[in-house]
């Protein structure tokens, strides 16, 4: 009886996953012997002769000269027992799940597969470890590959069903993935690595996860549930944290807020600024978006000074303010911090700039100390620097205006009736209702608008 | 005093700058001389046609016999190495390193030990192995991967393959100077050592150092350097300026050049050397110039880097088939005794073919068992979790 047998394609050095078939040497139908060089593939290192494993007759050539082909994909088919009875058709090609299931390297395998040492079965679809035994008896019975449909010729008997089934999840697995610095830490703090699930890269038990589990006393391991505690970091709220949940609840709570929105086309802003980064008096200077909305921002306030303005609730009085105290709200690794630039009103554009400039250096430096955070009375928050839009800010507690200055963006305008790219950018304002009626708060944020729109319109404050 | 001329301005034949990528007209010329022609020194006594030279110094009597079994050796080991390459390119072998063109100086060197002598071999070594007397079905394991060679070292006083190269010659330096201090050199029956390297591998520290501990202990030590010419794709031009055996004289011990393609000089050099050593006038270099006609490994192609001129110039220096020739010549072997060798090696291929396809991997418990003649607490609990581990996959062991 004939026996076919595939050749798959082997890594003819150390760890290659294809080749190229350059040519055959043998066509179907010829009679070949072992070790006969049947055909020349090339590979990212080598072009190979590879030696034909068996003795018999070509069947078929299972790959063209120029593909390339995965190892462990056959590329020729060989009958070894050319001389025997009727052939029937080649054994059925079993479920893909075979794959998995081990061999004897050179043996063959149900579905006419030759187990090989090397890139033996890339392909073999999900399951690339074999099942554990001890796997879940809740698997799900898709997962179990039934039995291939009868055969039209018995050759090969059905093979056994194969539960493939992912290994179950151990905590932290059989070898635990950490540094050698951070496995001495825990041998000498008495941590067990197999009880933590690392919160580093790829699971990996980093020096806090060690620390984590001293200072915490070990829970009586939950029985039925995942255990999300491990996977989560309890931080004491204090600093900055702390002082900023109470300053927004504080806000939230007291002062009604209203927000409005602006879509602005800031392009002739952003051209005055090439201009002026080009201008002798403007050398070494950060000249930033945020400054012109500084500047903006205070020109509008002297049309609309409700928005300078405090609520003071114990005197029942409003505040009206002759100076502004610019807030500006910066990201810091300490959390977030609004310190100030005082007496903004009195400053050219340039020395706000420079203000500027000094003040995100020293917050991100986390120096800002906390007097330079008190007694601010208006605030923009540059969420454009994130690459985000607009928001909904939140009144720093006392002031009456915040303005949410967002990122700009290449966009299409209309422009004269026709579609242009532009520069464009949202602005977002929230106020407190109790000091700055609709009315205000609008021709404010118009005016802001207008500022950055036209800069020339600066000349008729 | 100003320098010599030669030192600042070299001989108008020296050896070319190892500068350009590509090499000219005349760095061709100069490597294929260097390749092919072993020089003045080389020691030679049966030429590539098959004729039978005299030399001055080296000589030996060998019997028909005795040249039958050489030309045997190396016909079969020849078949070990092509049926093993061939087993890498069907996927049976993660890597192959081919011997092939060094059979005569292997055989030569393998032949001229005697029982009592210790060898350190690297890793392209199968011909000396065969000499051993270990069975090449035992080299297989190192090349699948799955164990690091099966022999008894102390029993075939044949150290296992060393893949790190040239720290076999300080195993080597180190051996023999226990060999001298035990009082096991001096005369007729004294004890050698044999180390093998290659070109390359004389470029290593560990090959100098062997060399200057071998030299002021007079360790009854040859070193046995195989110079195929290719240290993978450096030519040797990029190892040293002048001669490898020459190396020798700088370190205080004699060197001599032989031809690594002819299996009688080699014999008689490197039987002179271990008389010599055991006689405690160790250490000796050898340098067997040869040619590897193979890549370096599985891995490498050497079409990349060398000349099929150069290929084809060696290939008309055949170790096997100039023994072949004087064998007929002399009438010391007919048709049947060189189908006998074939057949016999047709036979061997089959037997290493049988048993690479059917070779067992060695069970999990093997990557811990050898590593402390006593174990030691934390490798043993490492090897219970490791073994707990692979029996909680479905399907045995493997």
């Amino acid at each position: 009886m004939p026996q076919f047998k595939q050749f798959p394609l082997p890594d003819t050095a150390e760890g290659l996953t294809e080749a190229d078939i350059l040519t055959w040497h043998v066509k179907p139908g010829d009679t070949v012997t072992v070790n006969q060089i049947i055909v020349e593939i090339e590979t990212a290192k080598a072009a190979v002769e590879l030696p034909c494993p068996w003795a018999g007759v070509v069947t078929e050539l299972l790959a063209e000269p120029g593909q390339t082909v995965e190892v462990g994909v056959p590329i020729i088919t060989i009958d070894t027992d050319p001389g025997g009875a009727a052939a029937p058709a080649p054994a059925p090609v079993a479920a893909e799940a075979n794959g998995t299931s081990s061999g004897k390297i050179g043996e063959e395998m149900p579905g006419g597969r030759i187990a090989t040492l090397v890139g033996y079965g890339p392909k073999s679809g999900t399951a690339k470890r074999r099942a554990r035994k001890d796997a879940p008896a809740a698997a799900p019975a898709a997962a179990v590959v039934a039995p291939p449909a009868p055969a039209p010729a018995p050759v090969v008997a059905p093979p056994a069903p194969v539960v493939v089934a992912a290994p179950a999840q151990t905590p932290g697995g059989y070898v635990p993935l950490a540094k050698p610095p951070v496995r001495k830490l825990a041998k000498d703090l008495g941590v067990d690595l197999h009880a933590l699930t690392g919160s580093g890269p790829n699971g990996v038990i980093t020096r806090e996860d060690v620390e984590t589990a001293v200072a915490a006393p070990v829970a009586a391991p939950a029985a039925s549930f995942v255990d999300n505690g491990s996977r989560e970091r309890r931080v004491p709220i204090k600093g900055v944290r702390k002082a900023t949940a109470q300053a927004m609840v504080d806000s939230a709570f007291t002062a009604p807020h209203v927000t409005e929105f602006l879509t602005v086309d800031v392009t002739p802003m952003m051209e005055l600024r090439a201009r002026l980064k080009n201008a002798p008096e403007f050398r070494g200077v950060k000249l930033t978006p945020l400054a012109f909305c500084a500047k903006a921002i205070i020109l509008a306030a002297r049309r609309t000074p409700d928005v300078n303005a405090t609520w003071d609730a114990a005197a029942n009085e409003i505040v009206y303010k002759d100076y502004v105290h610019l807030g500006i709200a910066a990201a810091t690794p300490r959390g977030l911090v609004v310190p100030k630039v005082r007496d903004a009103d009195r400053m050219s554009l340039k020395e706000l700039a420079v203000a500027l400039d000094e003040l995100a250096t020293v917050a991100r430096d986390g120096k800002t100390s906390p007097a330079d955070m008190m007694n601010g009375t208006i605030t923009i928050t540059n969420v454009g620097v994130f690459g985000v839009d607009t928001g909904t800010p939140i009144l720093n507690p006392g002031e009456s205006a915040i303005l949410a200055l967002g990122a700009i963006r290449d966009m299409p305008w209309v422009v004269d009736g026709e579609i242009k790219i532009r520069k464009i950018c949202q602005l977002a304002l929230s106020f407190d209702h109790r000091v700055v009626d609709g009315q205000q708060g609008s021709q404010f944020l118009a005016d802001v608008g207008a500022l950055l729109a036209e800069p020339g319109i600066a000349i008729t404050y | 005093m100003s320098s010599p001329e030669q030192w600042t301005h070299p001989e108008p034949d020296a050896a070319p700058a190892a500068t350009a990528a590509k090499p000219t007209a005349e760095q061709v010329i100069a490597g294929l001389r260097a390749t092919d022609e072993g020089g003045a020194d080389l020691v030679q006594l049966l030429t590539p046609e098959g004729e039978r030279v005299q030399h001055p110094d080296f000589d030996i009597d060998i019997t028909p016999e005795e040249l039958r079994g050489l030309y045997r050796d190396m016909v079969l080991i020849r078949r070990v190495d092509r049926e093993a390459n061939a087993l890498q390119r069907k996927g049976q072998l993660g890597i192959w390193v081919p011997l092939l063109g060094q059979e005569a100086a292997q055989i030569g060197a393998g032949r001229a030990m005697r029982q009592t002598d210790m060898a350190f071999p690297s890793y392209r070594e199968h011909g000396i192995a065969w000499t051993r007397g270990i069975n090449p079905t035992e080299l297989l394991g190192i090349f699948r991967g799955t164990d690091q060679g099966t022999w008894d070292p102390v029993e075939k006083r044949f150290h296992p393959y060393t893949i790190v190269i040239g720290n076999q010659v300080l195993n080597a330096a180190g051996y023999a100077m226990g060999q001298k201090f035990d009082g096991k050199v001096g005369d007729d029956e004294g004890e050698a050592t044999m180390c093998f390297f290659g070109d390359g591998a004389t470029s290593q520290g560990d090959v100098h150092e062997g060399f200057v501990w071998a030299a002021v202990y007079d360790a009854p030590l040859v070193f046995f350097c195989q110079n195929n010419q290719w240290a993978i794709s450096e030519p040797t031009e990029r190892q040293s300026r002048l001669p490898l055996y020459q190396r020798a004289r700088g370190y205080g011990f004699p060197g001599i050049r032989v031809d690594g393609n002819d299996v009688l000089a080699t014999l008689a050099v490197t039987k002179w050397a271990l008389d010599e050593c055991r006689h405690g006038n160790g250490p000796i270099l050898i340098e067997a110039f040869t040619y590897r006609m193979d890549a370096h490994t599985t891995s490498d192609d050497p079409t990349r880097y060398r000349l099929s001129d150069e290929l084809e110039m060696w290939k008309l220096k055949d170790p096997i088939e100039r023994v072949k020739v004087y064998l007929v010549r002399q009438q010391w072997a007919d048709h049947e005794f060189f189908e006998g060798v074939e057949a016999d090696a047709d036979k061997l291929g089959e037997e290493l073919r049988e048993f690479c396809t059917n070779m067992p991997d060695p069970p999990a418990e093997r990557i811990f068992s050898n590593v402390y003649a006593e174990g030691s607490p934390a490798l043993d609990a490492q090897r219970d979790e490791f073994l707990d581990y692979v029996s909680g996959f479905a399907g045995g062991e493997h």
